[in-house]
C-alpha cells in the first residue's frame, strides 16, 4: 500500500491537474485514484464532479484530516482524463490501481462510463464510492466494492409523473387521462430515467404519446416540439445532460410549446436560469440535493452553508446555482472519511466493510447503503423554478413552495 | 413501425404542419448552404477537402458569443466573426504562405514560441483552478483568457498557413487527413478555453407568427429569420464578388486550370491565400448565426462538416445554386426525416443520404463509362 | 539470420506481459492498433485505397461476436434490456465456446460484409472512397445505438472471465498476440507472391492493372475481406476483454481508433510490412506519454502529431530511413551473408 512517501510520484503524476498540493503538515497522505471526464460529451459535469472531490479535501484538512488509528491522514486524488469514453476509464482505471498503486477510487461522471469502470475496480476488489452513476443496471450486477451516495436515476423524474397524477386528480380529472410525452438522449443514465418515468406512468395507466431518443450531440429539437403542439401532453419529460437542458429551456420558448407542466434533468448545469432568464420559469428540474434543504453535517455546516462556503472558494460559481454534482461528489469524500476512521485501518477489506456499514448524517443527505451499494436513505427533490428561483416542490415532506401550475 | 405511421399521420392530418417542417429545414438549410458554399470553394479552387469546416464553424460561434459576453449586441457578431476570421486567416496567409524554406521556419519558429505561450497560458488556467485566490485570479484569467483567445486564433491561422500552403498539391487523402489533425486539435483548444458547456446567444426577439391556426400555426423565431437573412446577404455578396472583382475573376480562372492561370499572370498563391481565408470568414459568419439559432459546443463540429460534405457532394463544386439548392434540400429532409423516424437518427439521416448520393454518382458514373464504349 | 530476429521479436513479445505485468492491458491495446493498422495497409499502403470506414469491422466484430455469446445461452432481447432484474450468468464452458464461436462468427461476418461494402463503395475513387466508407461507419454507429434489441445507447454488457482475473489478462494479450502473429506471417507470405504484386499494380495504376489482365474487383474485395476478417476477430476478443461497451464511443469510434489506425500506418511507413508494426508502436508510445503527462493537452498533442505526420513526414519511419539510408536495406543483407 503506497500511503507514504507516495508526495513525490503523486506530485509529478498531478503536476498539470492540482498544483500546491504540497504536504505542508505532519499529516501523511490517503491516495485516492478518479477517472473524471474532463473532456468530450460529458466534461462540464466531469467538472463539477472534480470540483467536489477538491471541495471537500480541501474541507476536511482544514478541519483537522482524517483521523486513523490516533493518526492524521489528508486525502489526495490522482485524475486521469477519460474523454467520456467507457474503454478510456476501464485503462486508465487499471493504470491508476497497477502503475499509480491506488487503492481507493472515487467514482467518474456519468452511468455509462461508471458501468465499465466498476466490473475492473471489482475484479481488483478496490472500493468505489461514486457520485455521478446513478443508472439502476449498476446495481443490479452483485457488485460488492461499488457504492452510489446518490439515488438511482429512475426515480429522478418519476415524482413529476406523481406531481402530474395529483394534479389532475385536483382538477377532477383521472390520472388515466394524463398524456405524457418523453424525451430523453440515448446513453444509460437518460434510458434509465425513462424507464422509471415509463413504470410509473404505466402504474396510473397515463398514456405515452411520445417517446423519443435525443441524438448525442443534439442541437435541435424542434422536430420533437413540433410533435408536442399537436398532440398536446401534459406532462413533457426530457433528459438529456446539460445540453438537453439548453437547448429544451431555449427551443420550448423560441417554438411557444405551452404544456403545462415540463420536466427536465440538469437545469443547474446547464444554468438555465442565467442562460435563459423568464424563458426557464416553471420548469420543474429534479435534483438529487438542493442548498435549502435542512440537511446538515459537522464538516459542512448546513446545506446552505455548503453552497456559500463552496461559492467563496470556487467563485466561477458565484452568480449560478450550486449543481447538485458538485454536492454528492464532495459527500463521496466525507463517506470516505468517515469509514476510514471508523474502520481504524487502511487495510481496503476493513474500508470496505466500513463503506458498506456507513449509516452517516451528511449535508447531501442522510447515506445509507444497501446490500447492492446504492444510498436508499436519501429521496430525490424536485424543484420549480419560480421567478428565476429554484423552489422544491415534491415530495411534499420537503416542499418549500406550492407547484405551480400550468406553467406560465 | 408504429410510431413512424404515427408520426405520418400527423403529417396528413394536420397539413400544417408540413410547411412548418419544410420552413424550419429551409432556415437551417440555409445556414448549413453557408458552410458548404465554403468547403466547395476551397476543394474546387484549392483542391483541399477540408474536414475541419465544422470546426471554423464552432469557432465563428465562439467569437460572436464571446463577444456578446463583453456586451456586444447579438447581431454584431455575424460581422465581426467574418471580419475576424478573415482577417487572421489572410493576415497569416501573407507572412507565412511562401514556398520559402527560410519563411516557413521563421513561421514554424514563431509557432512554436506561440504554441509555447498558449500551453503556458493553458497550463496557468489549468493550474489556478478554480478556488485558491480568488481576487487576484478573477483578474489574471479574465486577462489570461483573452491572451489565449487572441493566441488560439493566431496560431490556428499560422497553421493553416502553415499546413494548408503544403497540402493544396499533394494527393487528395493528404487533406482530408490534415485538416482532421487540426479539426480535433481545434475542438480540443475550444474547449480548453471555453469550456465544454454549450453555449448559445440569446436574441431580444420573439417568434414571429406567419400563419395561425389550431392546434398549431406556421411560426418562425426572429433568430432563424435573421440567420436566413444574413445568410442570403452573405451568399449574394459572394457571388457579386466573384463575377465582378478582378480577385473573384481570378480564383474562378485558378480553379478552372491553375497552370494557365499562372501562365496569364495570375498570382495563385495570393488567390490560394485569399480563398482560403474566404472560406474561414463564410463559415466564421455561418457559426455567428449557428450560435443564435442552435447551441454550439468544442465538440459539435463534425456535424456540420458532415453535413458540408454532404451538400457539397450532392451539388458538386464551384456551382453556389446547386449548393444553395442542396443545402435547403438537407436541411428540409433531415427535419422531416427526423419528424417520421425520430430525432434519434437525424445524424443517421444525414450520413446516408451522403452515401445515397454517392451511390447515385457511382451508378451515373458507371451508364456513362458504358456509353464511351 | 532474419529468423534469429524474428524469432527473438516474438520472444519479446511473449515475455512482454511477464516482465510487465502491470502493462498487459496496455500491451493488448497495442497489439489491437498493430492488427487494425496492419489490416489497412493491406487497403491503404498496399492497395492505394484509402478507407476511413475500417473501424466498421472493429464495431461490427464487438456487436456479432457479443451478440453470439448471448444467444447461445440467452434471448439476446432479454439480455439486453437491462431492467428485467434477473442476473445472468454463463458457466465457463458457455463462456469459452460464446467466445470462440463469436469471435470467430464475427470475423466471418465482417468478412461477408466486407465483400457488400466494399462491392458499392470500390468503384468510388480517391477522396470519395474514404468519405463514403467513413460515412458507413458512421451510420452502422449511428443505427445500431438506435437498435433497442442489441441494446441500443445502453450498450452490451458481457461476463466477465470466469477463471483467475490475473490468468484472464494473460489470457486477452495471448489471444491478441496469435491473432496479430498469424495476421504478420499471413501478410508476410501474401505480399510475396503474385497477389501481392496484383494488389500493387492496382495502387500503382489501376487501369492499367485491370488491362493487364488482373480482375480488379474481385482481387480488392478479396482484399479487404481479409483485413475485415481480422479486424471483426479483434473487435470481438476486445468486446469480452473490456466487458461493457456501447455503440458510439467504444466500438464504432470512427475518430479515435478509427484514424488512429491511419496515423500508425503514415508513422511507420505504409506499403511495407513492417512499417504499422513500428508505426504502431511509436504512436502508443506517444499515446501513453501524453496521456499521462499532458491532461487536456492530449489531444491538441495529438492533432498536431497528425498534422505533422501527415504534412511533413508522409513517407513514415521505415519510408524516410529507405529514402535516405538505402544501404542499410541493402547492404545489412549482404554483410550478414558474407558472415555466414
Amino acid at each position: 500500500m503506497k500511503v507514504t512517501g507516495l508526495a513525490v510520484a503523486a506530485a509529478t503524476a498531478l503536476a498539470v491537474a492540482v498544483p500546491g498540493v504540497a504536504a505542508a503538515q505532519d499529516c501523511d497522505t490517503i491516495t485516492l485514484g478518479a477517472a473524471i471526464s474532463l473532456t468530450g460529451k460529458y466534461a462540464t459535469n466531469g467538472i463539477h464532479t472534480q470540483n467536489g472531490y477538491e471541495f471537500a479535501i480541501q474541507k476536511i484538512k482544514d478541519n483537522g484530516g482524517v483521523m486513523v488509528d490516533g493518526k492524521c491522514y489528508n486525502f489526495q486524488v490522482i485524475y486521469y482524463d477519460d474523454e467520456s469514453k467507457g474503454d478510456r476509464g476501464a485503462t486508465l482505471t487499471e493504470r491508476l490501481i497497477n502503475q499509480d498503486g491506488v487503492q481507493y477510487m472515487l467514482g467518474p461522471y456519468s452511468s455509462g462510463l461508471t458501468k465499465a469502470i466498476a466490473p475492473v475496480t471489482e475484479q481488483y476488489q478496490i472500493p468505489m464510492i461514486e457520485a455521478e452513476g446513478a443508472s439502476r443496471a449498476l446495481f443490479n450486477q452483485g457488485y460488492r466494492y461499488l457504492f452510489a451516495v446518490l439515488s438511482t436515476s429512475e426515480q429522478y423524474l418519476a415524482s413529476a409523473v406523481a406531481l402530474a397524477a395529483l394534479q389532475a386528480e385536483k382538477e377532477g380529472r383521472d390520472p388515466s387521462t394524463v398524456k405524457v410525452a418523453v424525451a430523453v438522449e440515448n446513453d444509460p443514465f437518460s434510458l434509465d430515467i425513462r424507464a422509471g418515468v415509463l413504470d410509473d406512468a404505466a402504474k396510473y395507466g397515463m398514456q405515452i404519446v411520445i417517446d423519443e431518443k435525443l441524438p448525442r450531440d443534439l442541437s435541435d429539437m424542434s422536430s420533437i416540439l413540433t410533435k408536442v403542439k399537436l398532440l398536446k401532453p401534459d406532462l413533457l419529460i426530457v433528459s438529456g445532460h446539460s445540453k438537453g437542458a439548453a437547448t429544451a429551456v431555449r427551443q420550448i420558448e423560441e417554438m411557444d410549446v405551452s404544456v403545462p407542466m415540463i420536466a427536465i434533468t440538469h437545469c443547474e448545469a446547464a444554468d438555465v436560469t442565467g442562460n435563459f432568464g423568464d424563458a426557464a420559469n416553471g420548469f420543474l428540474c429534479s435534483t438529487q440535493w438542493a442548498e435549502t434543504l435542512t440537511y446538515e453535517d459537522p464538516i459542512f455546516g448546513s446545506a446552505a452553508n455548503f453552497e456559500a462556503e463552496f461559492k467563496a472558494a470556487y467563485p466561477d460559481y458565484e452568480d449560478k446555482t450550486v449543481p447538485y454534482q458538485v454536492a454528492q461528489a464532495a459527500a463521496a469524500v466525507y463517506v470516505f472519511k468517515d469509514a476510514f476512521e471508523r474502520a481504524g485501518s487502511l487495510d481496503k477489506e476493513a474500508v470496505r466493510d466500513a463503506i458498506a456499514a456507513t449509516d452517516l448524517a451528511t449535508f447531501y443527505g442522510q447515506i445509507k447503503f444497501s446490500d447492492a451499494g446504492n444510498n436508499i436513505a436519501k429521496p430525490m427533490v424536485l424543484r420549480q423554478i419560480q421567478d428565476g428561483a429554484y423552489n422544491v416542490v415534491a415530495p411534499p415532506d420537503f416542499a418549500s413552495h406550492p407547484l405551480e401550475w400550468p406553467r406560465p | 413501425m408504429e410510431q413512424i405511421w404515427g408520426n405520418i399521420e400527423l403529417l396528413i392530418d394536420y397539413p400544417m404542419v408540413n410547411l412548418q417542417i419544410i420552413l424550419d429545414g429551409l432556415m437551417i438549410g440555409s445556414v448549413f448552404a453557408l458552410a458548404a458554399y465554403g468547403l466547395a470553394l476551397v476543394w474546387g479552387v484549392m483542391n483541399v477537402k477540408n474536414l475541419a469546416q465544422g470546426e471554423f464553424v464552432i469557432g465563428g460561434g465562439y467569437v460572436a458569443w464571446y463577444l456578446t459576453g463583453l456586451g456586444a449586441h447579438p447581431l454584431l457578431g455575424v460581422p465581426a466573426a467574418f471580419v475576424t476570421m478573415a482577417l487572421l486567416g489572410g493576415a497569416v496567409h501573407g507572412t507565412v504562405i511562401q514556398r520559402n524554406v527560410a519563411a516557413n521556419a521563421r513561421a514554424a519558429g514563431a509557432l512554436a514560441v506561440i504554441a509555447g505561450v498558449c500551453f503556458v497560458v493553458g497550463l496557468y488556467l489549468a493550474q489556478t483552478g478554480p478556488g485558491q485566490e480568488p481576487d487576484t485570479l478573477g483578474l489574471v484569467l479574465k486577462i489570461g483568457g483573452a491572451t489565449a483567445l487572441f493566441a488560439l486564433f493566431v496560431a490556428a491561422g499560422g497553421t493553416y498557413g502553415l499546413i494548408i500552403s503544403r497540402v493544396i498539391e499533394r494527393d487528395l487523402f493528404t487533406s482530408l487527413l490534415a485538416t482532421f489533425g487540426l479539426a480535433i486539435m481545434m475542438a480540443q483548444i475550444m474547449n480548453l478555453l471555453f469550456g465544454s458547456d454549450t453555449q448559445n446567444i440569446k436574441l431580444p426577439y420573439e417568434t414571429v407568427q406567419l400563419l395561425e391556426g389550431d392546434p398549431i400555426g406556421v411560426g418562425a423565431p426572429m433568430g432563424k429569420l435573421i440567420g436566413v437573412i444574413l445568410a442570403a446577404i452573405l451568399a449574394i455578396g459572394v457571388v457579386f464578388f466573384m463575377r465582378s472583382t478582378r480577385m473573384g475573376q481570378a480564383i474562378r480562372a485558378t480553379a478552372q486550370d491553375a497552370r494557365a492561370a499562372r501562365v496569364l499572370g495570375i498570382n495563385t498563391e495570393k488567390v490560394y491565400a485569399f480563398t482560403f481565408s474566404l472560406n474561414s470568414a463564410i463559415c466564421g459568419a455561418a457559426g455567428a448565426i449557428i450560435v443564435m439559432v442552435w447551441v454550439i459546443q468544442p465538440f459539435f463540429g463534425i456535424t456540420h462538416s458532415i453535413r458540408a460534405f454532404v451538400i457539397v457532394t450532392a451539388a458538386g463544386l464551384g456551382n453556389l445554386p446547386g449548393v444553395i439548392g442542396a443545402g435547403l434540400g438537407l436541411g428540409a429532409l433531415e427535419q422531416y426525416g427526423s419528424h417520421v423516424f425520430g430525432i434519434g437518427y437525424q445524424q443517421a439521416i444525414a450520413v446516408l443520404l451522403l452515401l445515397f448520393v454517392l451511390a447515385i454518382r457511382l451508378a451515373v458514373q458507371r451508364r456513362k463509362r458504358q456509353v464511351l464504349k | 539470420m532474419k529468423y534469429l530476429v524474428y524469432a527473438a521479436l516474438l520472444a519479446i513479445a511473449i515475455a512482454a506481459p511477464f516482465l510487465f505485468p502491470d502493462y498487459r492491458t496496455s500491451l493488448a491495446a497495442l497489439w489491437i492498433l498493430i492488427i487494425v493498422a496492419l489490416t489497412w495497409d493491406m487497403t491503404g499502403g498496399q492497395m492505394g485505397y484509402n478507407s476511413l470506414g475500417n473501424i466498421f469491422f472493429y464495431g461490427t466484430g464487438m456487436y456479432v461476436a457479443a451478440v453470439i455469446c448471448i444467444a447461445l445461452v440467452y434471448d439476446v432481447g432479454e439480455y439486453t434490456n437491462a431492467f428485467s432484474g434477473e442476473e445472468q450468468t454463463f458457466t465457463s464452458e458457455q463462456y469459452f465456446t460464446g467466445m470462440l464461436v463469436g469471435c470467430l462468427g464475427a470475423g466471418v461476418f465482417c468478412a461477408l460484409s466486407a465483400l457488400v461494402i466494399g462491392f458499392l463503395t470500390f468503384g468510388l475513387r480517391g477522396p470519395y472512397f474514404a468519405i463514403g466508407t467513413l460515412g458507413v461507419a458512421i451510420a452502422a454507429g449511428e443505427l445500431v445505438s438506435n437498435w433497442e434489441w442489441i441494446g441500443g445507447g445502453q450498450g452490451i454488457a458481457l461476463p466477465v472471465y470466469p477463471g483467475d482475473f490475473e490468468a484472464g489478462k494473460d489470457f486477452f494479450y495471448f489471444l491478441f498476440l496469435v491473432t496479430g502473429v498469424a495476421l504478420i506471417l499471413l501478410l508476410g507470405w501474401l505480399y510475396r507472391t503474385r497477389f501481392g504484386l496484383a494488389i500493387n499494380a492496382i495502387r500503382d495504376d489501376e487501369e492499367k492493372a485491370e488491362g493487364m489482365g488482373i480482375k480488379t474487383l474481385s482481387i480488392k474485395l478479396f482484399t479487404w475481406s481479409i483485413a475485415a476478417f481480422f479486424v471483426g476477430i479483434a473487435g470481438g476478443i476486445s468486446a469480452f476483454q473490456l466487458i461493457h461497451f456501447e455503440p458510439l464511443e467504444t466500438a464504432y469510434q470512427t475518430i479515435n481508433l478509427g484514424i488512429f489506425m491511419v496515423v500508425c500506418v503514415l508513422l511507420g511507413g505504409k506499403g511495407t510490412l513492417w512499417g504499422p508494426v513500428i508505426g504502431a508502436i511509436l504512436f502508443h508510445l506517444f499515446k501513453e506519454v501524453t496521456w499521462n503527462y499532458f491532461l487536456g493537452w492530449q489531444w491538441v498533442a495529438l492533432g498536431a502529431l497528425i498534422v505533422v505526420t501527415v504534412v511533413f513526414f508522409q513517407q513514415g519511419l521505415l519510408g524516410w530511413l529507405m529514402d535516405k539510408k538505402p544501404e542499410w536495406f541493402g547492404i545489412r543483407v549482404e554483410s550478414r551473408e558474407a558472415a555466414k
